[in-house]
């Protein structure tokens, strides 16, 4: 019975113990670092001129806040762009370059850029990975005659490489954003 | 047999005619024991109880004697008895059931959970054929227990349409806190250090919860015999479908004097399992356990200390952790899972990687007049990593980093009143704690807090007569959760939070709002049935129960993209519990020819938490489907048959027929994920004069759900420029699948038993989806597995 006693306490004491240990701590608040909010696509006319800037930013990633997207201009039919990408992360300050992730792993990434079909536009890529796959954060786009449409870039982590497209690429998506461009 | 010693001291001359005389009691109940044999130590005398306890010496000699006392079942004891004059003395000794090596006698070593519920017990050599397998897969095997898979390797328990935070697991008498509210989080136990495997599908089970709204699942290992002995079980299996092997082994010593001790291990290895005609990438996994109890067993007091380390790497099928919406119509799309690669042992991300110790400490003693009180504290601590799929550095780490601590201790009592009555009481106190590490750089997908439990129930089981019994019992939870959780503030104010709760905003940080909500919950449940046995062969359980559960974590807080599951989920802060009320009713005739059970059940269940999608949500990433939870009222209808027919000595036919409905009464509409029907036919020939030759074989028909809610959605593919529909919601075909069983003895010795098995599963490598496996938008089931199990006994 002694026993019994003696290990009630133990328990008891034990449970306060633990109980007690523990200090109420704020916890910390998580920023995701690797989260992508913003994407900026140049394209900079070969004959000069202002840079028409795609962009779209997500604040709030998986919050219900949709993306914001916006088109600075339209596009000149029969011109040829540079077009360049950058992926930021501004939910920290100053914004982290995620394009420069990207680029590291370049194998195991690659941009896709889906024309609507009234568009009259082609592009190119311009910069490749190790194994002279596309990467695609640089590209050039050519348009055509004077049409609208939307145009989308999709950029994949983990594609098959080589590939011929996004339906034979498969991944995981990581950017999706489509903008409606106009060309005149 | 017991014998008694009478040993006379006196050597000196005396009168001789003393009489003792009195009764032998059961120290548990008070009740007397007929048939009880005594014996006076180093003589010839022996007498017997009659049938009201009572026994008699004449004619004695004036000294002290010892007398032996004893009874069938029953643990010999010695009692000192001084004589001079005509003595009255009674004896009281612990009525127990002795435990023969390794031979468990059904329904008597292991306590009735239960009184008014039919209970549905898998045995150590039925369990012995899934080694290899989880317990859930063990589980399956019972009507009315299917299982929500996540893969092959993620097998939880699914009781009459019910899992998660709704089945209760006992491991060893310590309530399983490993995390279980989360579809993709298998239960940690090992299937090999149980002994036995009761499914109880209701909350009647009071004293180990309120809240148990699907069933309880009680694994217990085996009990270590009193008396001197050493014996074990070595298990050595191999399987073809994932090019794995098990090897389990547990060795025990008793010793009469009450003491054993255990040791008990398990260490399993799989690379990538193989559906009918691929691979399925990435599913391996690597499980090491080990277990130790020792204990001492004196009957009327004891103690024992177990503890548990169970560690899990499971690979996650690669396929199946997409992106949005896009993603998602090329994974449904495709008859196969878009990444196959070769067969390899490794497991990468993603993956889960988990450690779950349990300890338990136990004293029991028995009280006079009190009856059997015992004590426990058992301490868990289940830490859990997931991987994804991440890029640069953060590669390799974690995206769900959590640590769960939990401390309880319960008191319980049970009394025997008289011999018609039993009442079972007890109190238990918990304490939990679970930290989410924020390291792993993304939110987190439950918060930090700090949880305090407190109970208290009683269980009353009334004998009217010999073949009536009826249960009734009460139970009370309080529970109280400290949580500290980051909102988006986008998402704090679209839901108006900010003007619902703004007391327990505690700080800001960014674009996150920090909250501290406090939530109480106060959860009665109650329980009462009856048995009735018509005659040696029929009984008919009859059981209503009562469970209220509080919401668990993930149906509070969830609020964000749920990686693995491919989707946001949001929960909601104002959830109150939810309440079940069951009906059920078996109807069972226990034959060995021809026996079988049948168990229609009505489970309503109040403020029932559910999750569906509302709409589609824009991110940078693409759309994804959001998944609110929200509490409706539900109705689940079911039935489970069991039958079983023996054709001759070593034929028998086994069935087993279930079915459940589930329907949403505020939305008048089916509830997602309710098991389809499902047939279970087996012959079995048996022969034990064939080295114990046993050949099953097995048909399972699992019928198509044809009821769901049908929650598929339109997204604009801008890529294709089309309008796609994603088809979430309708249940995979109607499948049929073969096994094949098959086990023999090597050789069976006077202390060793060596026993080979065979087993393939299905046999004719068909094709199949289930509904219940969250991967079958990706990938087919399983193909056919050949597996080979050495079983050493000794």
């Amino acid at each position: 019975m002694n026993k019994l006693k003696s290990l009630t306490l133990v328990f008891f004491s034990g449970l306060l113990f633990t109980a007690c240990s523990n200090d109420d701590d704020i916890p910390v608040p998580v920023n995701e670092e690797e989260v992508i909010t913003t994407m900026t696509v140049s394209l900079s006319p070969d004959s000069g001129g202002t840079p028409i800037i795609l962009k779209t930013i997500d604040l709030d990633g998986d919050g219900p806040n949709p993306p914001v997207i916006t088109v600075s201009g339209n596009l000149m039919a029969g011109t040829t762009y540079s077009g360049s990408i950058v992926l930021l992360n501004e939910t920290v300050s100053p914004a982290d370059n995620i394009t420069e992730e990207v680029e590291e792993e370049a194998d195991e990434h690659q941009f896709f850029y889906s024309v609507a079909s009234g568009l009259d536009v082609t592009t190119e890529y311009v910069n490749f990975d190790g194994d002279e796959n596309p990467l695609g954060t640089e590209f050039t786009l050519s348009t055509g005659a004077p049409s609208s449409g939307i145009l989308t870039f999709t950029l994949r982590h983990e594609p098959k490489k080589p590939n011929t497209g996004l339906v034979d690429a498969g991944g995981e998506t990581d950017i999706e954003a489509s903008f409606n461009i106009t060309i005149e | 047999m017991c014998f008694l010693f009478l040993s006379s001291f006196s050597s000196f001359s005396q009168t001789c005619d003393t009489n003792l005389s009195g009764k032998v009691i059961d120290i548990h109940d008070g009740s007397t024991l007929s048939g009880a044999t005594l014996v006076i130590s180093n003589s010839e005398e022996a007498v017997q109880t009659n049938l009201y306890g009572e026994y008699s010496f004449s004619d004695l000699c004036q000294g002290t004697y010892f007398i032996q006392v004893s009874h069938p079942l029953c643990r010999t004891k010695v009692f000192k008895v001084k004589i001079s004059e005509n003595t009255s003395r009674d004896f009281r000794i612990e009525h127990h059931l002795e435990e023969l090596n390794q031979i468990l006698i059904e329904g008597k070593t292991y306590q009735n959970l239960t009184e008014s519920i039919f209970q549905n017990r898998i045995d150590k050599a039925a369990l012995d054929r899934y080694n290899g397998g989880s317990l859930g897969d063990a589980l399956n095997s019972i009507s009315g227990v299917s299982s929500l898979n996540t893969g092959n390797t993620v097998v939880k328990p699914l009781i009459n349409g019910l899992h998660s935070s709704r089945v209760i697991i006992i491991n060893n008498g310590v309530r399983m806190e490993d995390q279980e509210w989360g579809a993709e989080h298998a239960p940690n136990i090992d299937i090999n250090s149980a002994g036995s495997i009761s499914v109880i599908k209701g909350a009647s089970a009071l004293q180990y919860g309120g809240n148990a709204v699907g069933g309880v699942i009680v694994a217990t290992s085996q009990k270590a015999p009193v008396k001197d002995t050493l014996y074990g079980e070595t298990q050595l299996s191999a399987a073809t479908n994932g090019r794995g092997s098990s090897l389990t082994s547990e060795i025990t010593k008793a010793y009469e004097n009450g003491w054993y001790g255990s040791l008990q291990g398990t260490l399993k290895r799989f690379g990538d399992y193989e559906a009918s005609d691929y691979v399925l990438s990435n599913t391996g996994i690597i499980e090491r356990n080990a277990s130790v109890k020792f204990g001492l067993n004196q009957f009327d007091y004891g103690f024992e200390a177990y503890y548990s380390v169970f560690k899990n790497e499971i690979g996650i099928l690669r396929a199946s952790h997409i992106g949005g919406a896009e993603d998602q119509v090329r994974a449904i799309n495709s008859n196969r899972p878009l990444i196959i690669r070769d067969f390899t042992y490794n497991i990468d991300p993603p993956k889960q990687d988990v450690i779950h110790h349990l300890t338990r400490v136990k004293a029991f003693k028995v009280l006079k007049g009190l009856g059997k009180a015992t004590l426990q504290y058992d301490f868990q601590q289940n830490n859990r990593l997931e991987f994804d799929i991440r890029r640069g550095n953060d590669a390799n780490k974690a995206s769900l980093d959590l640590a769960l601590s939990t401390h309880t201790i319960m008191f319980d009592l049970e009394s025997g009143f008289s011999e018609n009555i039993n009442l079972k009481t007890g109190i238990i106190a918990r304490y939990q704690d679970n930290f989410a590490n924020p390291e792993t750089g993304v939110r987190r997908l439950i918060p930090d807090y700090e949880k305090y439990e407190l109970g208290a129930y009683a269980i009353v089981d009334y004998k009217i007569r010999k073949n009536w019994m009826v249960e009734a019992g009460g139970r009370f939870d309080y529970t109280n959760m400290n949580v500290f959780k980051f909102y988006r503030s986008s998402f704090w104010e679209s839901r108006i939070y900010d003007e619902l709760f703004p007391e327990i905003v505690v700080g800001e940080s960014g674009s996150q709002v920090l909250t501290n909500p406090q939530l109480n919950f106060y959860n009665p449940s109650a329980t009462a049935g009856s048995t009735y046995s018509f005659d040696d062969n029929y009984k008919l359980f009859f059981n209503y129960s009562l469970a209220s559960r509080a919401p668990n974590p993930s149906e509070l807080f969830s609020e964000g993209l749920h990686h693995s599951a491919s989707r946001i989920e949001l929960g909601d802060l104002r959830f109150q519990s939810e309440v079940a009320q069951k009906v059920s009713l078996t109807f069972q005739r226990d034959n060995s020819t021809f026996g079988f059970s049948i168990n229609p059940y009505i489970n309503t269940i109040n403020d029932f938490i559910v999750i569906e999608p509302i709409e589609i949500q824009q991110t940078i990433r693409g759309n994804f489907q959001v998944w609110e939870y929200r509490q409706t009222n539900a109705r689940l209808l079911g039935v489970d048959v069991d039958a079983s027919m023996a054709f001759t000595e070593n034929l028998r036919f086994n069935h087993q027929f279930s079915l459940v409905k589930g329907f949403d009464r505020s939305r008048n509409q089916p509830l997602i994920n309710m098991p389809p029907v499902n047939i279970k036919n087996e012959l079995v020939y048996q022969n034990p004069r064939i080295h114990n030759l046993r050949l099953a074989i097995q048909s399972e028909y699992v019928f198509q759900q044809n009821e769901f809610p049908n929650n598929n959605f339109e997204v604009f593919i801008p890529q294709t420029e089309t309008t796609e529909i994603i088809d979430v919601s309708t249940p995979p075909k109607a499948y049929h699948i073969l096994n094949f069983n098959s086990n023999i003895d090597l050789h069976n010795g006077l202390n060793s038993k060596l026993t080979l098995g065979l087993r393939v599963s299905n046999l004719l490598n068909t094709p199949y989806r289930n509904y219940l496996n969250r991967l079958r938008y990706y990938a087919d089931d399983l193909g056919r597995n050949f597996l080979l199990n050495l079983k050493l006994n000794y």
